[in-house]
């Protein structure tokens, strides 16, 4: 009996916070965003929010960003949250379809650029972007005198067979924006002639953006292919998160020509909010020119808001996409499955 | 004892609290979510099952699940049985730490593992630099990537402990003159194995082959990192399904067929068990066994310490290493790294923080399981109870249950009081000890079988009440499996399994989910951190283990 007593104290101890929640008298109101693993934001920021609205903010975080639409629509009759951050295009119009978002036209907007509007309704909104694109091991490649990729068509090459590591699009979100980029690029069923040759061409697939990136990219840990799919930003985040800063990044994004496909991530307010108003400040807080200017080195997405400016490393290593390849999310959510598995038996199989 | 009304009355406060959590926690959810998939408009909707049927892409998926599960299940048990029958019977120097290590796996997350292996085994992993470093060509011979065999090595890997630690403990109980009075009579050691050890070890065997199997069939990280997306289970497919396809109807009618087919390998597994239940006097004391003096004992000895460590060391070290070396060769900057927070994001975790979170839901679980394992298991090891016939393989359930079907059940079902629990601290603990809750009732169970009743019997002739009895006599027989369960249930909670992957929380992370969120940004120094803090976890979890066994030695000398 006395160990047990023991142990229940000891959790209290250990995890603060636990038991008080409940007991608190004149405590501010407590607003709700739920998104999905990768969110990050500054705590400065975060205290100047609450210290200025009056208000607790509180994040759930459940999976990554297709596990937390899902969730947000099978709790749709007692949301889990105020406000929902993380939808992006490829699951916009399964989230507008399921009706979960209430509109909202926040001022902010006049600085967002149209392209990335997508939702007339504006029930979801633009916060931010990232594009989809080759990276490219720069040392690999001079090491072995030869040329890094500058087109999706090279990598059909032989000069460049058995190089590049892909994410699966039935598992993965930068996978699946990839295989966009490709539909977008050659068309329907052009793709698949495409990936044929790729696949003749020794491509690798791994389940996930972790697996590709960490287990065969040979420019971080022990991978040994120098060609992989990540984002524009990736090779910022090298920079940033070296172990000691070098001069240049170690690695490269192919963002010339139609060879990336563009990611954008949306707010929105739940339906049933019983806050409509802190709702709307907290999302013209994720709209305003001081957490936009902090998200790029949070995660690694560029920032929708014009007005805001880039970090340095940003600026010094990366750039975005000039044209990147469109495809409407309306047609995604029609043919996402049969794409999807079109590319399972011409790949995989 | 024996009257009806008793026998009703023990049920009840037996195996009323972990019904009460099961129904609660597992069949409400489960069933909320079915509701949801199969009977969209109220009425049951057949179309995803005839699918199912009729399509070969789901019938080769099904059969792939069973039969790696049925591989991967004999080979841990050809790695692990002879080491637990050596470790059983031998004293010698090291075992200790040995036992702690081998229960470092099972708590690695699926990436980190992964990483392991590809600084071990990969293409450029250390046996092929080796091989180019001694001469031996350009590349080197491994080629392991995504193959078969990696997922059946790591398969090996992570379950290897559970039939080390059940069977060994079992074994531990036995008493040596068996097998002894089997030598005296001119067995050879072979003939001995064979005909007395193994035999009695039966319920041990099955408990511990079916626990293996059962969590190769529910697979879910390891095929898709190691395997590569060629090879997809059930598991893989249900989250396909529901997350990325949004068709929960499919979903829904996969989880009920991963569901039923579990059911019926358990049905099938108990009835077997109770077969071979034996009871015996066992020792009540583990004697730590004897030492080794003949040169045949010394050569096992060595062996099983030989495929320990490159089974199981050799990984772990391979971490260690890439923990340590940077750029220019060793450092601890990965170490030192972990203290900092140079964007100062909100979802920084320190790793004091992390560790606290993770020691105190590991706390939360052991408790919560042992409190309902334990009655739950004195009730099922009585002989001759139908309703205990029927119970058994529905408490193994949740085990096999596909974590993301778990999850959603737990968002639909549990949003309003008394159960609004969707997004509670409490809901993560609650969710470990699903699963860690068979397997404590499956370590405890060949052990309270092997109670004699005639000890109880002679106790209560003696005066002894019920609570006495279980005190003097059970108690001290079971004290090595509860340890085994204890450490069961901690090591689940650390390395969070199961369905708190999709659990909805608030801010309190634990050290595998600051492993994710550190491998989830390139940069070499998120790299190094995320093995650094994977290290932190194999420490916490040898030094759990330590504890937990000082523990048990401690009450050894109350009792």
């Amino acid at each position: 009996m006395k160990q047990l007593i023991l142990c229940w104290f000891l959790i209290g101890v250990l995890l603060p916070g636990a038991g008080r929640a409940a007991a608190a008298d004149p405590e501010p109101p407590t607003l709700t965003l739920m998104t999905h693993d990768s969110f990050s934001v500054g705590k400065d920021l975060i205290a100047e929010f609450e210290s200025a609205h009056r208000v607790k903010l509180r994040f759930v975080k459940a999976g990554d960003a297709g596990a937390v639409l899902t969730q947000a629509i099978l709790s749709r009759n007692n949301p889990l949250a105020d406000v929902l951050f993380g939808v992006d295009n490829t699951f916009l119009s399964r989230a507008l379809q399921a009706d979960i978002f209430e509109p909202y036209a926040a001022p902010a907007l006049k600085d967002i650029p149209e392209a990335l509007q997508l939702d007339a309704t504006q029930r979801l909104l633009p916060v931010d972007f990232g594009d989809v694109c080759l990276n490219v091991d720069r040392r690999w490649f001079t090491a072995h005198q030869l040329e890094p990729p500058k087109d999706l068509t090279d990598l059909t090459q032989p000069a460049y067979k058995g190089l590049t590591v892909v994410e699966n699009p039935a598992t993965s979100s930068p996978g699946l924006a990839f295989l966009l980029a490709t539909i977008g690029r050659f068309g329907d069923p052009g793709f698949l002639d495409y990936w044929k040759r790729l696949k003749a061409n020794d491509v690798l697939v791994a389940d996930g953006w972790k697996q590709a990136y960490w287990g065969h990219f040979s420019a971080a840990s022990k991978g040994d292919r120098p060609i992989v799919v990540s984002y524009a930003g990736s090779p910022a985040a090298e920079v940033h998160y070296a172990e000691k800063k070098p001069a240049e990044a170690r690695t490269a994004a192919v963002v010339d020509g139609a060879n990336g496909f563009r990611q954008i991530e949306f707010v929105g307010i739940l339906k049933g909010t019983a806050q409509r108003r802190l709702a709307e400040q907290l999302v013209d807080f994720l709209l305003s020119r001081r957490f936009q200017e902090d998200l790029p080195l949070q995660m690694f997405m560029f920032p929708a808001n014009r007005t805001a400016t880039l970090p340095e490393v940003f600026v010094k290593h990366t750039r975005v996409t000039e044209t990147p390849v469109q495809v409407a999310p309306a047609m995604i959510e029609k043919n996402r499955e049969q794409w999807i598995q079109a590319w399972t038996e011409t790949v995989l199989r | 004892m024996d009257s009806g009304l008793d026998r009703n009355g023990l049920k009840i406060i037996l195996c009323g609290p972990a019904l009460l959590f099961l129904a609660a926690f597992y069949f409400y959810p489960l069933a909320a979510v079915f509701e949801l998939g199969l009977r969209p408009q109220g009425a049951w909707d057949p179309t995803p099952f005839k699918r199912l049927f009729t399509a070969p892409y789901f019938l080769r998926v099904l059969w792939f699940t069973t039969w790696q599960a049925a591989l991967s299940t004999l080979l841990t048990m050809i790695a692990a049985v002879p080491a637990a029958l050596v470790f059983a019977r031998y004293r010698f120097p090291g075992k200790r730490l040995f036992q702690a290590l081998s229960t470092v796996p099972f708590v690695l997350p699926t990436v980190v593992v992964a990483a392991a292996f590809q600084a071990l085994l990969g293409n450029r992993g250390l046996l092929n630099d080796l091989w180019v470093f001694c001469g031996g060509g350009e590349r080197g011979p491994l080629r392991l990537d995504q193959s078969l065999g990696l997922i059946f090595l790591a398969h090996v890997f992570y379950n290897f402990t559970v039939v080390f630690r059940i069977v060994g403990g079992f074994r531990e109980r036995l008493q040596e003159n068996f097998t002894d009075a089997a030598r005296v009579l001119g067995a050879s050691p072979w003939t001995a194995l064979r005909q007395v050890t193994l035999p009695l070890l039966a319920p041990a065997l099955y408990a511990s082959g079916l626990l293996v199997f059962i969590f190769c069939f529910s697979s879910f990280g390891i095929i898709l990192i190691l395997g590569g997306p060629r090879y997809a289970t059930l598991e893989v497919e249900i989250y396909r399904q529901a997350v990325h396809l949004f068709n929960l109807p499919m979903a829904a009618a996969l989880s009920m067929v991963q569901v039923l087919f579990s059911l019926a390998v358990m049905w099938v597994y108990t009835g077997l068990q109770r077969r071979t239940s034996v009871a015996l006097t066992p020792r009540s004391r583990a004697a730590g066994g004897r030492r080794a003096e003949t040169r045949t004992a010394k050569l096992a000895i060595g062996l099983v310490l030989a495929l320990l460590t490159l089974l199981i060391l050799l990984p772990l070290a391979a971490l260690m290493v890439r923990s340590v070396s940077g750029e220019d060769g060793w450092t601890l900057a990965f170490y030192r790294a972990l203290g900092d927070n140079p964007s100062g994001s909100i979802f920084y975790v320190a790793p004091l923080q992390a560790i606290r979170h993770s020691l105190a839901f590991a706390l939360a679980t052991l408790i919560c399981t042992l409190a309902l394992a334990v009655p739950a298991a004195i009730y099922l090891a009585q002989p001759l109870r139908r309703f205990a016939h029927l119970l058994d393989p529905l408490l193994m359930l949740p085990l096999s249950t596909s974590a993301v079907t778990l999850g959603f059940g737990f968002i639909i079902a549990l949003d309003r009081p008394p159960l609004n629990l969707r997004s509670s601290w409490i809901l993560v603990p609650l969710a470990h000890s699903l699963v860690a809750f068979p397997f404590a009732v499956r370590s405890l169970l060949p052990a309270l079988r092997s109670v004699p009743a005639g000890l109880r019997e002679a106790a209560q002739v003696l005066g002894a009440g019920p609570w006495t009895v279980w005190k003097t006599v059970d108690l001290p027989i079971l004290a090595r499996a509860l340890l085994v369960a204890a450490v069961f249930s901690l090591v689940i909670s650390l390395g969070e399994f199961g369905a708190t992957v999709f659990v909805a929380r608030p801010q309190t992370p634990t050290m595998p989910l600051a492993i994710y969120r550190l491998l989830g940004q390139p940069g070499s120094l998120n790299y190094g951190q995320a093995m650094a803090m994977s290290c932190l976890l194999m420490l916490v979890t040898v030094g759990g283990f330590l504890f937990l066994e000082r523990v048990a030695a401690l009450s050894h000398r109350e009792f």
